[in-house]
C-alpha cells in the first residue's frame, strides 16, 4: 500500500457527515447520489486521462514498461486467471490479518481506554507510552518483530495490532471522558454503581468516537497487514509480498493492479466501518450525520 | 404527606427538609459561600437570586450532597432529592421515554411502575405526543419539559432548580413557570429555585432571597405572600411591581 512513511495515525475526525444518507428533507435520493458521485467520477477520469497520456505519449517505446497504460492492468492481469488467482489469494491473506489484527486491537484498546478513563493514574502511566506507539516508525520495527516471532500470522498480527491500536485508545477514552457533566451528576444523586455510570452513560457517550476510532484504525491495519508481510518477505502470501514479487520482475501491470487492489481494501474496510457507524449512532449522533 | 388545603402555605408549621447552619463553602483560596443559616420547608418554594459566581449553584450542589461543605453543617430530613440543571442534559441516544424514565431505572423502580410513573410525568408536562422522540427532534422548551419530567418520576421531596428556563425565550419561559407551578401545587415539595429574572423569582416563589457577590451572602430574604395559583397576569399588578422592585434594588446594592 501507499505508506512508506510512518503513519499519520492522529485521531483526526473524518467526516461522515459529507456523505451521510439523505434525509427527508434533501430533494431526491437520485440527485443526492449523483452529487455524490459525479465530483470523485471526474476527478477519476482526468487522473486516467492523464495516465494514458503519460504512458503513450510522455514515455518513450524503452520506458513505456514504468507505467502501462491503464486498460493494461485488466488484460494483463485482472483478465488474467492465474494472476486473478494469485491476487485474490493474496487479498484474503491480507483482509484476515487487518481484521484479526483490528478486532485484537478493538478488545485491548477499549479496555485499555475504560481502565485510563476510570482512574487518573492509569491514564498517566500508560498515556506516553500510547503516544510512543504512535510514534514508532513502523518500517524500522518489523524486521525486529520477524527476528522476534517469526513471520507467520502471529507476527503479521502484531504489526497491524501496532500500527492500529492508537487511535482505538485515544477516541474511545475521549468519548468517556466527554459524558455530559450533569448527567455524571444524576449518576451520582441516584447512587449508581461505576459499572452502571460505565454501561448506562459513559460507553454510550463514547460510541461516536468509538466508530471514529474504528474507522481510523480500520484503515491503519490493512496498512500494517500489507507493510508487514512486504517485509517479512517469507509464510503466506499477502498483498505485500505480492507487489514486492511483481516489482522485482518488473511486471509493472500486475504490480499496479495490486497495489490497486490494496487500496481498494484500505478505501472498502474505511467505507464499511463508516457505514457501520452511521448505522449505529447516526440517528442522534451529530458527528455521524444526524441533522 | 397531606397537602394543605390552604392556598397560602403556612411555613411555621410545616416541617424543615433542609436546614443549613453556619455552611460555608471555600474551594482553595476562593471563598465561595460564606457561612449562611438557611432554613427550607415542604410546601416552600424559595428563589436564590444574585450576581453571577456569587455561590448560588454552590448553595445547590451542597443542598444534594454533590458537595459538602467546608464550615457549619447540613440538616438534612430527606433523601430524597430531584435536580433540575439549566441545561437540559438528556442522553442524546435516547428516546423522550427513556430519558425520562432514567432516574426509576437507576433507583431500580419496577418496570410496571416506572411506566406508569413515566407516562403520568410525560402527561404533566405536555409531552405524551413526543414520547417517542430524540431529543434532537425537540425544542428547547420541550427538552426543559422533559428534564422536568425526569425529576418529577421519583416525587422528590426537595426540588432545586438551577436556573432551569434561563436559556429560554419569554413566552416559553413563562408556560413552563405556569408548569412548574402546577408541578408545585401537586407534589408540595419544597423547591430551591435559582433565578437572574426579578419577575420569575417573585411569580414562582414563597421566598426570594437575594445574594450578594463573592463571596455570597444572603443579604436579603422577601417573603411572597401572594396566594396560589398564581396567574400570569399576577405579573401585571401594582402589588407584584412593587414586591419586584424590592428585590431588584436589593439586588442592585448587592451587585
Ligand atoms: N468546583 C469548583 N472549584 C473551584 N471553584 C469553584 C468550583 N465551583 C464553583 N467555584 C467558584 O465558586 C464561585 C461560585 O460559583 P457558583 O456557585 O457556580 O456561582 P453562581 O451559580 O452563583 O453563578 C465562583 O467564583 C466559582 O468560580
Ligand atoms: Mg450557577
Amino acid at each position: 500500500m501507499t505508506a512508506l512513511e510512518p503513519t499519520p495515525a492522529a485521531p483526526v475526525l473524518p467526516d461522515p457527515g459529507a456523505d451521510a444518507p439523505p434525509s427527508a428533507a434533501r430533494p431526491s435520493r437520485l440527485r443526492h447520489l449523483a452529487a455524490v458521485l459525479v465530483p470523485p467520477l471526474l476527478v477519476l477520469a482526468v487522473v486516467v486521462v492523464a495516465w494514458y497520456v503519460v504512458s503513450l505519449v510522455v514515455l518513450d517505446e524503452r520506458e513505456a514498461f514504468l507505467l502501462p497504460p491503464p486498460h493494461e492492468l485488466w488484460t494483463d492481469a485482472f483478465a488474467d486467471p492465474e494472476i486473478r488467482a494469485d491476487i485474490l489469494d493474496a487479498l484474503w491473506v491480507t483482509t484476515q490479518t487487518a481484521l484479526i489484527g483490528l478486532a485484537i486491537s478493538v478488545a485491548i484498546g477499549l479496555v485499555l481506554a475504560v481502565a485510563m478513563a476510570r482512574a487518573k493514574w492509569v491514564e498517566r502511566s500508560l498515556y506516553p507510552y500510547a503516544v510512543f506507539l504512535q510514534c514508532v516508525p513502523i518500517l524500522a520495527i518489523v524486521p525486529l518483530i520477524g527476528f522476534w516471532f517469526g513471520y507467520e500470522m502471529f507476527a503479521r498480527v502484531l504489526v497491524c495490532v501496532i500500527i492500529s491500536l492508537f487511535p482505538l485508545i485515544i477516541n474511545p477514552l475521549q468519548g468517556l471522558l466527554g459524558a455530559d457533566r450533569g448527567l455524571h451528576d444524576l449518576f451520582t444523586l441516584s447512587h449508581a454503581s461505576t459499572w452502571t455510570r460505565l454501561v448506562k452513560l459513559q460507553l454510550p457517550a463514547a460510541l461516536p468516537d468509538i466508530f471514529v476510532g474504528l474507522q481510523i484504525a480500520a484503515g491503519l491495519s490493512v496498512v500494517g497487514a500489507t507493510v508487514g508481510d512486504l517485509f517479512f518477505g517469507r509464510g503466506a502470501i499477502g498483498l505485500g509480498l505480492l507487489i514486492q514479487r511483481y516489482s522485482s520482475r518488473l511486471q509493472s501491470a500486475e504490480l499496479l493492479a495490486t497495489v490497486l487492489v490494496a487500496c481498494l481494501l484500505g478505501l472498502v474496510v474505511f467505507w464499511f466501518f463508516g457505514a457501520l457507524g452511521r448505522q449505529v449512532v447516526g440517528r442522534w449522533s451529530t458527528a455521524w450525520g444526524a441533522s | 404527606m397531606p397537602a394543605t388545603t390552604a392556598t397560602t402555605v403556612d411555613e411555621t408549621k410545616a416541617p424543615y427538609l433542609l436546614d443549613f447552619r453556619g455552611v460555608g463553602r471555600r474551594f482553595g483560596g476562593t471563598e465561595a459561600l460564606a457561612p449562611c443559616d438557611l432554613t427550607v420547608r415542604r410546601g416552600e418554594m424559595v428563589s436564590l437570586i444574585g450576581p453571577s459566581g456569587c455561590g448560588k449553584s454552590t448553595l445547590l450542589r451542597l443542598s444534594s450532597r454533590l458537595d459538602q461543605p467546608s464550615s457549619g453543617e447540613i440538616d438534612f430530613r430527606t433523601d430524597s432529592v430531584g435536580y433540575v440543571f439549566q441545561d437540559a442534559t438528556l442522553m442524546p441516544w435516547r428516546s423522550v421515554r427513556r430519558n425520562v424514565a432514567l432516574l426509576a431505572e437507576l433507583a431500580g423502580t419496577s418496570r410496571a411502575a416506572t411506566t406508569e410513573a413515566v407516562d403520568a410525568a410525560l402527561a404533566t408536562v405536555g409531552l405524551t405526543d413526543f414520547a417517542d422522540h430524540l431529543p434532537r427532534q425537540l425544542s428547547g422548551g420541550m427538552k426543559m419539559r422533559a428534564s422536568l419530567a425526569r425529576s418529577l418520576v421519583l416525587r422528590p421531596e426537595v426540588f432545586l432548580f438551577d436556573e432551569p428556563f434561563g436559556a429560554l425565550d419569554e413566552i416559553t419561559r413563562g408556560r413552563l413557570n405556569l408548569v412548574l407551578m402546577d408541578l408545585f401545587l401537586e407534589h408540595r415539595f419544597a423547591g430551591l429555585f435559582v433565578t437572574h429574572s426579578v419577575e420569575e423569582a417573585v411569580f414562582l416563589s414563597t421566598r426570594v432571597l437575594v445574594m450578594s457577590a463573592r463571596p455570597g451572602r444572603i443579604v436579603e430574604e422577601i417573603e411572597v405572600p401572594f396566594a396560589f395559583p398564581r396567574s400570569l397576569d399576577l405579573r401585571y399588578t401594582p402589588a407584584f411591581a412593587e414586591l419586584a422592585g424590592r428585590v431588584a434594588k436589593a439586588l442592585e446594592a448587592a451587585s
